[in-house]
């Protein structure tokens, strides 16, 4: 069906876009970063210990602890929702996480003896494969955010609520289950696999802590999903246009439950690794951090009416948060002033992507 | 104007299609038929059921009585995909672009084309792209396929919209007011798209409130009044008096 064309296509009315007018350049998260490297410059004459090996391992490992979850509700956000319940979401999975792995390791309690094993002196106890509790409890937490993330998505999409409402109660309910499941007291990761755990969530690589590994990991798959699988390109169609996504037969349902569904397994697996660097999954854990994981992706540059997003600006988001915490605590300022000046940058963030996209 | 006309094999015929929303009957016995190649004005006021008979054979609504022919073949429809899968494509009205994606990328939107690496399937960005700028030059759109929708003009965009319905071996293309919200100079562009299409065999359908484009474009005008079919004429035998008094209701039926 191809037609031969008389000549090829002049643009004679229609420029070519700069390249500092697209992309990252002409984005928020372009600007964000900007800012966030002024800021290490910044920090680096205002104190001589902020460039030093233990503070960077320190920045990294922090913000690494609400950056995953970041990454999780950047989806849903670019999708044009919005997911309140991560908070509550790091704390069950991780609660459920640990009261498995300690659940399976007490000789007695059901389905343990599959696991483990008494040692001859009758106290020890070893582990049937090592590893396996592990994997089991591990599996346990992240199935548990799955199922609260289809329900979310189930109530969004089928039922018809709005995603604020829908996960605003599920914030409650995941934390009212919480406490129900623990008795209010929390519950510590145990047994014979406690140290892989904890290898795992708080050790570190040649010096690299083991979180902002699989931030790394996990931002360059997000990635490549988003901007290279036709799942990323309905993900952002879905917010730019929902009805234009929906008459072009993009199976919007579906989307949306997946995106959902990746937000709360993002925050399951954030709240296992911040148990393991806590050494216990206490009932209050990670209260009011969806309201930090927002902010963070606001920061970044993803756009709550949707179609704008990523892992970088996600990253960017939570880094900055961390590096004016830690510039505050080594500024020697009172830290109530953090949370003030998390705030205001932001609004200023959006400010200064509004103002911009006005002049363009 | 001569075309294939009244020649060969209607590619869509509908006979006797009523429609009724509970208690109100928003379509009445409506046949019509339209050939390969043709552009055929679909004109009517507000409530005459335009939208509801394009809904019809869209796949957005089942017909309550009636019958489409697509083809040749009886056709029946329950989502805008099925429709979509017969050949036949809607330019909405208000476009259906999602402006944070680019030109190419709203083309294909839903039907990507896709490379496969093992278990995992990647967008092929270079073919999209290629494939878009094709359907840009055919339809003469300076309009650059990796530029954003967001930063378009309304020509533009009506061109990508126009563009995602060449994708596919469409036979039948039905556009609702594509020069209802655009310039002077866009709606000249948009007319010469029609005529691309047209020369293409493509039979299309316009929905539009503006007498001159019907009258520019159209080989035939249909005209609703009141949920029934009121006319069928020629553009040849009739002039924009005689239709605006049918689509008041001035003049009954001719």
């Amino acid at each position: 069906m191809a037609m031969p064309l008389e000549s090829p296509i002049s643009f004679t009315n229609i420029g070519r876009i700069r390249w500092w007018q697209r992309g990252i350049f002409a984005s928020q998260t372009g600007y964000v970063l900007l800012a966030l490297l002024g800021l290490l410059i910044v920090m680096h004459f205002a104190s001589p210990y902020f460039f030093t090996q233990g503070n960077m391992q320190n920045v990294a490992k922090n913000f690494s602890f609400i950056a995953i979850a970041t990454l999780g509700i950047t989806f849903v956000i670019i999708t044009g929702g919005i997911d309140l319940s991560v908070g509550s979401m790091m704390c069950f999975s991780a609660m459920i996480t640990s009261m498995v792995m300690s659940g399976l390791s007490t000789p007695g309690m059901p389905g343990a003896f599959l696991f483990v094993h008494l040692a001859a002196d009758g106290k020890t106890v070893v582990a049937n494969v090592p590893g396996l509790i592990l994997l089991v409890s591990i599996l346990a937490g992240l199935v548990t955010a799955l199922i609260v993330g289809l329900v979310n998505g189930f109530c969004i999409t089928v039922l018809g609520l709005s995603p604020f409402v829908t996960t605003l109660g599920m914030l409650s309910i995941v934390r009212g289950l919480g406490y129900v499941v623990s008795n209010g007291r929390g519950s510590f990761p145990g047994g014979p696999d406690a140290d892989y755990f904890y290898a795992l969530t708080s050790g570190d690589l040649f010096g690299v802590p083991a979180p902002f590994i699989y931030l790394v990991i996990l931002a360059a798959v997000m990635a490549i999903v988003l901007h290279h699988t036709s799942f990323g390109r309905h993900v952002f169609a879905l917010g730019g246009n929902e009805k234009a996504a929906e008459l072009t037969g993009i199976p919007v349902v579906r989307v949306k439950i997946e995106v959902y569904v990746i937000c709360a397994l993002a925050a399951g697996l954030q709240g296992i690794i911040i148990s393991g660097w806590l050494g216990s999954a206490p009932a209050n854990m990670a209260t009011s951090y969806e309201l930090n994981v927002i902010a963070a992706a606001v920061i970044g540059g993803a756009n709550l009416a949707g179609g704008v997003g990523g892992p970088l600006g996600a990253i960017v988001g939570c880094v900055l948060l961390e590096v004016i915490r830690n510039g505050l605590v080594l500024a020697q300022v009172s830290s109530y002033w953090q949370q003030t000046l998390v705030g205001v940058i932001i609004i200023l963030a959006v400010l200064v992507d509004r103002i911009r996209s006005r002049i363009a | 104007m001569e075309t294939a006309g009244a020649a060969g094999q209607p590619v869509l015929e509908l006979t006797g299609i009523g429609k009724e929303f509970g208690a109100i009957r928003a379509l009445h016995g409506v046949d019509m038929q339209v050939f390969p190649g043709e552009v055929v004005g679909l004109m009517g006021d507000n409530g005459a059921g335009k939208s509801t008979l394009v809904k019809i054979i869209a796949g957005n609504f089942r017909p309550t009585h009636g019958e489409v022919r697509f083809d040749g073949n009886a056709v029946h429809f329950y989502r805008p995909i099925d429709a979509r899968a017969v050949g036949i494509e809607v330019v909405y009205q208000d476009l259906a672009l999602a402006d944070n994606l680019t030109a190419a990328a709203n083309v294909f939107l839903g039907r990507e084309l896709k490379r496969k690496f093992g278990p995992f399937a990647f967008l092929d960005h270079n073919a999209m792209a290629a494939r878009a700028l094709e359907l840009f030059g055919e339809l003469r759109s300076e309009t650059r396929p990796h530029d954003l929708v967001k930063q378009m003009s309304g020509g533009q965009r009506q061109a990508v919209a126009i563009a995602r319905t060449r994708l596919s071996n469409a036979k039948l293309v039905m556009m609702d007011e594509p020069t209802a919200a655009i310039s002077v100079r866009q709606v000249e562009q948009v007319l010469g798209l029609i005529h691309r299409l047209k020369e293409q065999g493509v039979a299309v359908m316009l929905i539009s409130h503006r007498m001159p484009d019907v009258f520019a474009v159209c080989d035939r005008v249909v005209v609703m009044r009141r949920g029934e079919k009121r006319a069928d004429k020629s553009i040849r035998d009739t002039s924009p008096e005689e239709i605006t008094a049918l689509i008041t209701g001035a003049k009954e039926a001719a």
